[in-house]
């Protein structure tokens, strides 16, 4: 299977005379299968914008090797805009156009690409279809947001990179999102995937990295980050009118020994496994010290 | 990839419709030049020459402002603002050529400027004793410094769009310089009663030249015996228009940037 982005040794490093140079991207290596959902975590500053700035073509590196659908972004040439037919980019934040609907953003942007989606059945999708005719200053932060997203699908993208996409969201608006993603998923396209909700990573992606400090500390999926599925399962429930707690690799059979001195219902029994934010912030932590 | 000239001429339509939706912009640019026009064509009447009022000079001079509002002024202040919210970022990231973009710029300078120019000349004409040219030489004069001093002006805004630091400070940074090379390059006063130094400062840059070339339009040919070359000097005014088309060019090719970092 050939890669959708392929990345190798990728160092930037950001001049500056005054508090010396800031190494963003220290050695980075990647690799994004076709059709995966690929999420990058990490804190505000680990280099995560960076990283996938370069992948988009915004950015200079200073050093290794970078593909993204065969093609180096750093350096495009004549490639540069049948390159980007291919591409779709959803950033950070933008608050351009604000004179125009979302119907005539969308419309228009369509015409960019030589395969575009439908512009209506697109606006339909990220759940503007209320707002189309809306001038795009009046909607409110999140619907700005799906506008993004409807701006960075438009074009039928083979890689969809996706920076920090539903901050401002509230959870319905996020659970409808996520179920997009999921469908372009479906339909073959390649996700890459900035986050700082670490049940959005949970939800959608199928490998997640943790980068702090410019660097990978691991690549895993979901459940195996941090060697979340060998981790021991903790026991919760009310004993001698006190919380007990037990950490355990064998948490049925446990549960089936309390069950028995127990007449009936274990008080209030919890059997949980740590979340994924425990793992990844112990993992930040680590780091840290 | 789609035809450039196609997706150019849809951002015209797109340029457009912001344009006309923002009433700022539109009172800014085109309506404040009209009010100018008022204000100074009713207070300054006085005859300047023989069969020349100083409403028809000042007419003249707006008219050649005129192209510098609605150009450099407009998009040295535009660009920077569209390069803060991310729109020139979102844009660089999809297949639409630059080469489009800039086509769409043209298209709504162009526009701004037509329906300027057309109100200055009817105002003009209406109430300030404006005579149209009088023969299609004429014409066909001011028809070339339309279009030279448009083109000039489009592209010394893109150049100078790199300049302002932020998009909310553009228009604190380019409204002096347009407004002080007016007063330098007789709008509001006449050319040849500035300060020497005044007038060679403002004979480095277009507008001077503009102002003059309008004049040798509008005014009596007499007239050029008071200019300061004593003559429309209009393979002057060419060259200096053609001398910043390049400058503005290259300038524009190696400092044009489509996001703020």
């Amino acid at each position: 299977m050939s890669a959708a982005i392929e990345v190798k040794g990728l160092r930037k490093i950001y001049p500056d005379k005054k508090n010396g140079d800031k190494i963003a991207v220290d050695g980075i290596d990647l690799r994004v299968e076709l059709g995966e959902i690929f999420a990058i975590l990490g804190p505000n500053g680990a280099g995560k914008t960076t990283t996938v700035e370069i992948l988009e073509g915004y950015r200079d590196r200073d050093s290794g090797e970078v593909h993204v659908l065969g093609v180096d972004p750093g350096n495009l040439q004549n490639q540069d805009l049948s390159w980007r037919n291919r591409i779709g980019i959803v950033l950070q934040s933008t608050e351009d156009a604000a004179d125009l609907t979302v119907a005539e953003t969308v419309h228009h942007f369509s015409y960019y690409y030589t395969n575009p989606k439908d512009a209506d059945q697109v606006i339909a999708a990220v759940g503007l279809a209320e707002k189309r005719n809306a001038k795009i200053r009046t909607l409110s932060g999140g619907q700005r947001r799906r506008l993004d997203v409807a701006l960075g699908i438009i074009g039928s993208p083979e890689i969809l990179f996706l920076d920090e996409p539903t901050t401002g969201f509230d959870p319905e608006a996020r659970r409808a999102f996520w179920e997009l993603i999921l469908q372009l998923q479906n339909e073959g396209t390649t996700i890459l995937l900035t986050t700082h909700y670490l049940d959005e990573a949970e939800a959608l992606a199928n490998r997640v990295a943790v980068i702090n400090n410019g660097k990978i500390i691991e690549v895993s999926t979901p459940g195996n980050l941090g060697g979340r599925n060998n981790a021991k399962a903790r026991i919760s429930w009310i004993g001698d009118g006190v919380r007990q707690e037990i950490f355990t690799d064998n948490p049925t059979q446990e549960v089936t020994k309390l069950a028995a001195k127990f007449a009936g219902e274990i008080p209030e029994l919890t059997v949980t496994r740590p979340t994924l934010e425990e793992i990844y912030l112990s993992m930040i932590n680590v780091e840290a010290n | 990839m789609k035809s450039i000239l196609r997706i150019g001429w849809l951002r015209g339509g797109i340029e457009i419709k912001q344009f006309a939706r923002q009433r700022e912009s539109v009172v800014f640019t085109l309506l404040f030049p009209v009010m100018l026009l008022f204000i100074f064509g009713s207070v300054f009447k006085d005859k300047i020459a023989p069969g020349v009022t100083f409403s028809q000079y000042f007419v003249a001079g707006m008219i050649a402002s005129g192209l510098v509002n609605t150009g450099f002024q407009q998009l040295a202040i535009t660009i920077p603002m569209e390069r803060d919210f991310g729109t020139l970022k979102r844009l660089r990231g999809t297949p639409m050529s630059p080469i489009s973009y800039f086509i769409g710029k043209v298209i709504v300078v162009t526009v701004s400027m037509l329906v300027q120019v057309a109100l200055l000349l009817a105002f003009g004409t209406l109430l300030f004793g404006l005579n149209l040219p009088a023969s299609a030489a004429l014409w066909l004069r001011f028809i070339w410094l339309v279009v030279l001093g448009s083109i000039c002006s489009t592209i010394l805004g893109i150049a100078f769009s790199s300049v302002p630091k932020s998009g909310r400070g553009a228009s604190a940074v380019v409204s002096p310089i347009v407004i002080v090379l007016q007063f330098f390059s007789g709008v509001f006063f006449l050319f040849s009663s500035l300060p020497k130094w005044m007038q060679d400062f403002a004979s480095f840059f277009p507008l001077r030249w503009l102002t003059l070339g309008m004049r040798s339009v509008f005014l009596p040919d007499s007239f050029a015996t008071k200019e300061t070359g004593h003559s429309w000097q209009t393979n002057t005014t060419v060259l200096v228009l053609l001398a910043w088309i390049i400058v503005g060019t290259v300038v524009s090719a190696r400092t044009f940037k489509w996001s703020d970092r």
